[in-house]
């Protein structure tokens, strides 16, 4: 389980858009993960399977946390942390308009998004990660990358 | 959107067109200026990421991260020893309680029988409730998942 401790903060952190509740919730997927173990099936990923208890924790806390979020917008759009690579070409505010408009979108776009443009899944285990085709994967990702675009230049 | 076009673009983000794949999307860009607009602005939008990560936090994070995994585990499995520790110290001293009660022959008939009645119903009671239980979580797939 160790070995994707790593994927799954990131994931968390990509659909809640929030360390503390991103730690807190991959944590509590691990823990029922543990408890339902027999469930598991062992023909399968155990990323897959760890990845739907994550994510529908997620969703729940989406759900139970909407209201607060709304107030709490300003608070946590500082909180999903991107560094460049390239610290002389990309400049601070760019980066800051980035991670707004990644906040921007909804939770099920970013996580795409990042799911492959940051944590480099392939189009094959993201559609097995989100049980969807890899087409809609593609048509996905190109809509909120669209998306994406729109939103970064009304920020600029 | 042309969902052969979005195909064959994410094919040559990821380097995998086929020479033949490759001509056509050159054909498609060449012949449709709006294709060749989204191409442009695709593309941006993939350098601009592709020059950002997400921040890693520290070793000491993941260390702390899963240490708090197993102590959160513990504590769940700590808690559920403690609750059958108490339940089982709870029933022994309520049985002990209702068989001294009912040995007890100066206490009213009438309030022996109240008491009796109060029994089996809260028996009755737990009975339903775990038999309800049981039967929802031989049924629900998604027992696992936290509504």
């Amino acid at each position: 389980m160790k070995q994707n401790m790593k994927p799954a903060y990131f994931s968390a952190l990509s659909i809640l858009g929030q360390h503390d509740e991103a730690m807190d919730v991959s944590q509590e997927a691990f823990i029922r993960a543990y408890n339902y173990f027999d469930k598991y099936d062992r023909n399968k990923k155990f990323f897959t399977w760890y990845y739907k208890i994550l994510k529908n924790l997620c969703l729940n806390r989406i759900r139970d946390t909407k209201n607060k979020r709304e107030s709490d917008l300003e608070s946590f759009s500082n909180l999903l942390s991107i560094e460049s690579a390239e610290e002389t070409y990309i400049n601070e505010e760019l980066k800051n308009k980035v991670s707004e408009a990644l906040l921007d979108l909804k939770p099920e776009e970013r996580e795409i998004l990042i799911l492959r443009e940051f944590e480099n899944f392939s189009y094959k285990d993201i559609a097995e990660l989100l049980n969807i085709p890899e087409g809609s994967v593609m048509s996905k990702l190109f809509y909120t990358r669209k998306k994406l675009s729109k939103k970064l230049t009304s920020k600029m | 959107m042309n969902e052969r076009f979005i195909y064959l673009l994410e094919k040559y983000f990821e380097n995998e067109l086929l020479p033949e794949e490759k001509i056509e999307f050159n054909s498609l860009l060449e012949n449709d200026e709006e294709l060749k607009k989204e191409f442009s602005e695709q593309k941006k939008v993939k350098e601009v990421l592709s020059k950002m990560s997400l921040k890693n936090p520290t070793n000491e994070f993941w260390d702390k991260y899963w240490m708090s995994t197993y102590n959160r585990l513990e504590r769940g499995i700590a808690w559920i020893v403690i609750s059958v520790g108490a339940i089982i110290l709870f029933t022994y001293a309520a049985l002990e309680a209702i068989e001294q009660f009912f040995a007890d022959n100066s206490a009213p008939i009438i309030i022996k029988i109240g008491i009796a009645t109060l029994i089996v119903g809260f028996v009755m009671l737990l009975f339903s409730l775990f038999r309800e239980k049981i039967f929802n979580s031989a049924k629900d797939k998604y027992k696992e998942i936290q509504r």
